[in-house]
């Protein structure tokens, strides 16, 4: 496995001291939070950032961690010494950062894996199972359509001996349409078992869209750029486009801009009030490489003397 | 042998939309928060349930939302519910900017 250098993940130096490195997390907590962040990577570096935290908050950790020694370096394979954990000693608390405790293998090699507080308990009570929660990406065609999902999950689980394992989970979901990003799934009785007789949790699976090559979403509206020729754009046109829900006939009126909206009404997300389609024209010209294409260009310069693009006040130098 | 794809258990999730009735229990379960801390973030006006009193409130999808990642601030910026409710509202009024962006053509 990958050796983490926890130190480089935080940005501080090894004999930096607790309060700097309280400080260097909320910095870059509030950096790469994937609620607030638009980074591409938020998500694996936020994850990353907790559980290097995790580990030099804690004294005991941090003291452990820095006994395997400065020689290090991040990404090199990896195997705990022989002698690990001796005189040391975790008392498993509860995990800060991304809930769930999600750990990388060399965390988990160090320190085991998380143990919850109070869930080893005999059914000698009833609670109901605990509500999970999981993220699923789907592509935009599915919100049009619904999609079937395996999904796998790792649930921890508690042996007779009273040792704790992950079993993998997997559960062919279906997903409704007219589902948008962001929005929750509910999956009822598929959380955590509860104790005793109680009824198991539910999950919870947050959507989110693989970005798209050519569609953009907003809320239930989706927006594709559709290129079309000068003269189209002039004089009107009729084009095929290919849309979410197939090809569609599209009429471009005479005198459109570059930039301009054409609203397909209720072809985007379905659902009780279906989303648009907009269609964004872009122009795109023609290159003027050969001298018959330049001398056309020549030409056209000279029928529209009075065309002035930088009409605008403001515009011009 | 059969194939292991179509032994998998099949579920059929439903959609929390905008005609989700969530109970104050049923949204602090799922939120794994305690009911207080909700009652505080409708205080906050972090989200408006439909209903006058908790016991007959009632959450959407959205609501959900909005409490899960002000409860996630919270747990991991370190900000007590008064910051995580600025922020929230800070990146309603980000995202409005950038719709209105995008809607005149910027990216």
């Amino acid at each position: 496995m990958e050796f983490k250098d926890y130190y480089q993940i935080m940005g501080v130096k090894r004999d930096a001291a607790q309060d700097e490195i309280k400080r260097a997390y909320r910095q870059l907590a509030r950096k790469f939070h994937p609620d607030v962040s638009k980074e591409a990577d938020a998500e694996v570096r936020f994850k990353e950032l907790g559980e290097a935290y995790e580990v030099l908050k804690d004294p005991e950790k941090r003291a452990a961690y820095d006994h395997l020694g400065a020689n290090w370096k991040a990404g090199q394979d990896f195997r705990p010494p022989p002698d690990w954990k001796e005189g040391f000693e975790f008392s498993g608390g509860e995990a800060a950062g991304a809930g769930t405790a999600d750990y990388s293998d060399f965390f988990e090699s160090l320190y085991g894996r998380g143990f919850r507080p109070g869930q080893g308990g005999q059914a000698s009570f009833h609670a109901q199972g605990e509500d999970h929660h999981a993220r699923v990406l789907i592509d935009l065609e599915d919100a049009y359509t619904g999609t079937t999902r395996g999904i796998t999950l790792r649930v921890p689980e508690i042996d007779a001996q009273g040792r704790v394992s992950t079993r993998e989970h997997t559960l062919n979901v279906t997903i409704p349409r007219g589902v948008r990003a962001g929005q929750h799934i509910r999956l009822a009785g598929q959380g955590a078992p509860g104790l005793g007789q109680a009824k198991p949790g539910d999950l919870y699976l947050e959507v989110g869209f693989r970005p798209h090559a050519r569609y953009r979403v907003e809320e239930r509206d989706v927006y594709l750029d559709l290129p079309i020729a000068p003269w189209e754009a002039a004089m009107g046109a009729t084009v095929e486009v290919s849309s979410p829900t197939g090809v569609v006939e599209l009429k471009i009126p005479a005198g459109s801009a570059a930039g301009r909206k054409l609203r397909l009404k209720g072809r985007g997300i379905p659902g009780n009030t279906p989303g648009d389609l907009y269609v964004v024209l872009q122009i795109a010209l023609p290159s003027a490489d050969t001298d018959s294409e330049k001398a056309f260009y020549r030409n056209m310069a000279e029928q529209f003397k009075s065309f002035d693009p930088r009409a605008n006040p403001g515009v011009r130098a | 042998m059969t194939s292991e794809k179509t032994m998998l258990p099949q579920v059929v999730g439903i959609i929390l939309d905008e005609q989700a009735q969530l109970t104050l229990e049923e949204l602090s379960r799922a939120c794994a928060a305690h009911a207080e801390l909700i009652i505080e973030l409708v205080e906050e006006g972090v989200v408006a349930p439909i209903g006058r009193e908790p016991d007959s409130w009632r959450f959407t999808g959205t609501h959900m939302r909005r409490v899960r990642v002000a409860l996630h601030l919270q747990r991991d910026l370190g900000v007590n519910l008064a910051g995580a409710a600025l922020a929230l509202q800070l990146l309603d009024e980000v995202e409005a900017l950038r719709a209105r962006l995008r809607a005149m053509g910027g990216d």
